[in-house]
């Protein structure tokens, strides 16, 4: 697999060289100008490997290489990263929402969290977050999903499923392959009777959150579109993807391509001495 | 097939009481021929255990109150840490009963004409928003339709967000996941049943289980509730064609140190989807729309 995936173009109207195309297609909304943005960057040190933006409304995917650093940007403000994991070598592993909350025995992710693949093993570990608490419980939008939450209406919208399916259709991933996600900037709390649900977020333009990979980490993301709920602020923005080496060395070696395997350390820095 | 004393597969069996008293195995059987082996074989037929299923089903000695016997289409006891699955028609009747208050029933559910459309449990607690199971609550497949809905519940101790245990897991608790173990994993086991319909780990998503409760507290802790006790049942409609796969292993939050599962009853009866005249089919606007989806698929496939 590529390192990275390059070429993500922004969701705009397409030009051609006598101008603007005309489109009658009714495409998802985009954030309202004079929308504050942040950029921000890296929440952990190192030589950057990856910078990358994921324009509203798109799929994103790349390899992150054990040891190595992502950081994920919030750059217009409680924008939901839905996020799905795959060990790189073997995607039949992959992130499990109910073996990560078993194991740490908590419905919410927050720094320290490991992000637990199928088979119980570290595949990520939150190594720093600037708000109370990411979502793993809320799930992927999605066309069908929609049109019980919302009515039959929204049907033609777009949605986060459908966003994994493209994005992992160019990894030779399928829907086979699409399980309960993270929602990294999305607020879904559990009340005492069991209510659940996603309400206004507890984020803002800039905030972040970094995450550490145990070992080769495919991540697929998908920047929600969804238009129904407040899981983006109801005005989709950008996100910002920033890989970083934070070993010394990498940091002598700058843009260096990856070093080649890593594997033998594997284990060695996973949290909790499972694996 | 070795008759040496160190085989490994006489041990665990052993332990089960099977009229056989304290006589090891070899001495009651005559096997030196072919004939002598079949006569061997065959008159060990028409015996009862403790779990099996039971065949017809409409002999199960544990038929639900108030079931035609006559109707029931799978009826079995599941050991502790065993598993079972099953093809159901739509508007099958599915109950699992917890005789001891120790069993788990871990579920999977997948439409069983195209399994790719399997069940989705975000998508479960999200769109009732609800996260605790219990009377009515759907089952929902990541396709936006009801592959089961919760008819019945006398437990009220369930589990949606823990999923099953892996080997990784019960290796750590409890030494040891084989699925032939003394502790296997609930996911060791849905390897097995999912494997016996063509399916394999890319198929097994996130699933629920019955019997052995947990609940979120104010800062996100997955506190333990376990059992409401002997003697509860659940009970769905399959509101698709249904593959089941069912693994009936101890809770991952179990806070016990062994491995501690009751035998788990199913049984299964012919019955009708829930219909647009139901109450349920109406009961919320989301249930109603994900009834409207199951049907509008059931209708253009025939069903
Ligand atoms: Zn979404």
């Amino acid at each position: 697999m590529a390192t990275t995936r390059t070429g993500n173009t922004p969701v705009t109207r397409p030009t051609v060289p006598g101008g603007p195309v005309a489109s009658t297609v009714p495409v998802g909304a985009v954030y309202a100008e004079g929308t504050r943005l942040e950029w921000g960057a890296s929440l952990v040190e190192g030589s950057v490997v990856l910078d990358e933006t994921v324009a509203p409304n798109a799929p994103w995917s790349a390899v992150v290489r054990q040891g190595h650093v992502l950081t994920i940007v919030d750059v217009g403000g409680n924008q939901s990263a839905d996020c799905l994991l795959y060990s790189a070598d073997d995607p039949e592993e992959r992130y499990s929402v109910p073996d990560t909350l078993s194991w740490q025995g908590n419905a919410y992710v927050r720094t320290g969290t490991v992000l637990r693949s199928n088979e119980g093993r570290p595949l990520m570990t939150v190594v720093a977050n600037e708000i109370d608490r990411q979502d793993t419980i809320g799930g992927a939008c999605g066309k069908e999903s929609n049109t019980l939450r919302y009515g039959h209406h929204v049907m033609f919208q777009h949605g986060c499923r459908e966003n994994f399916l493209a994005e992992a259709g160019r990894r030779g991933l399928g829907v086979r392959d699409l399980v309960s996600n993270l929602n990294w900037f999305m607020n879904v709390p559990v009340e005492a009777d069991g209510a659940l649900g996603i309400v206004d977020g507890m984020s803002a333009p800039g905030r972040r959150v970094a995450v550490r990979a145990e070992r080769d980490v495919l991540v697929l993301v998908s920047n929600c579109p969804q238009m129904n709920n407040p899981c983006n602020d109801f005005n989709p923005t950008p996100l910002r993807m920033l890989v970083v080496d934070p070993t010394p060395a990498a940091r002598e070696t700058r843009l260096a391509p990856p070093v080649g395997d890593a594997r033998s350390a594997a284990a060695a820095g996973t949290p909790e001495g499972a694996s | 097939m070795t008759t040496a004393e160190s085989s490994t597969a006489g041990a665990p069996h052993g332990r089960y009481p099977a009229g056989q008293g304290s006589a090891r195995a070899r001495d009651l059987h005559l096997t030196d021929s072919v004939r002598s082996a079949r006569q061997d074989a065959r008159a060990q037929g028409g015996q009862s255990g403790q779990w099996m299923p039971y065949l017809p089903a409409s002999g199960s000695p544990y038929c639900p109150p108030e079931v035609d016997p006559s109707a029931l289409v799978w009826a079995e006891t599941v050991a502790p840490g065993g598993y079972t699955h099953k093809v159901l028609a739509r508007g099958t009747r599915l109950r699992f009963d917890d005789p001891t208050g120790d069993a788990c029933a871990h579920l999977l559910l997948f439409n069983a004409l195209e399994p790719i459309e399997r069940l989705n449990v975000a998508d479960t607690q999200k769109i009732p928003w609800q996260a605790y199971l219990g009377q009515n609550h759907p089952l929902l497949s990541g396709d936006g339709r009801v592959l089961a809905v919760v008819s019945g519940d006398s437990s009220g101790r369930h589990d949606a967000f823990c999923g099953t245990t892996t080997d990784a897991w019960n290796e750590r608790k409890y030494g040891d996941a084989r699925p032939e173990g003394p502790s296997p994993s609930g996911r060791g086991l849905f390897l097995k049943a999912a494997a016996k319909h063509g399916l394999s780990r890319r198929d097994l998503p996130p699933g629920v289980s019955f019997f052995q409760g947990v609940r979120v507290e104010s800062d996100g802790t997955l506190g333990w509730q376990g059992s409401a006790g002997p003697g509860t049942h659940v009970e769905l409609i399959a509101e698709m064609p249904l593959l089941v796969l069912v693994a009936n292993v101890a809770h991952p939050l179990d806070p016990r140190p062994g491995y501690v599962v009751g035998p788990l009853r199913v049984h299964a009866w012919r019955g009708a989807p829930t219909g647009p005249g139901e109450p349920r089919f109406t009961a919320t606007p989301e249930l109603h729309r994900a009834y409207l989806n199951t049907v509008d698929y059931c209708e253009a496939r025939g069903l």
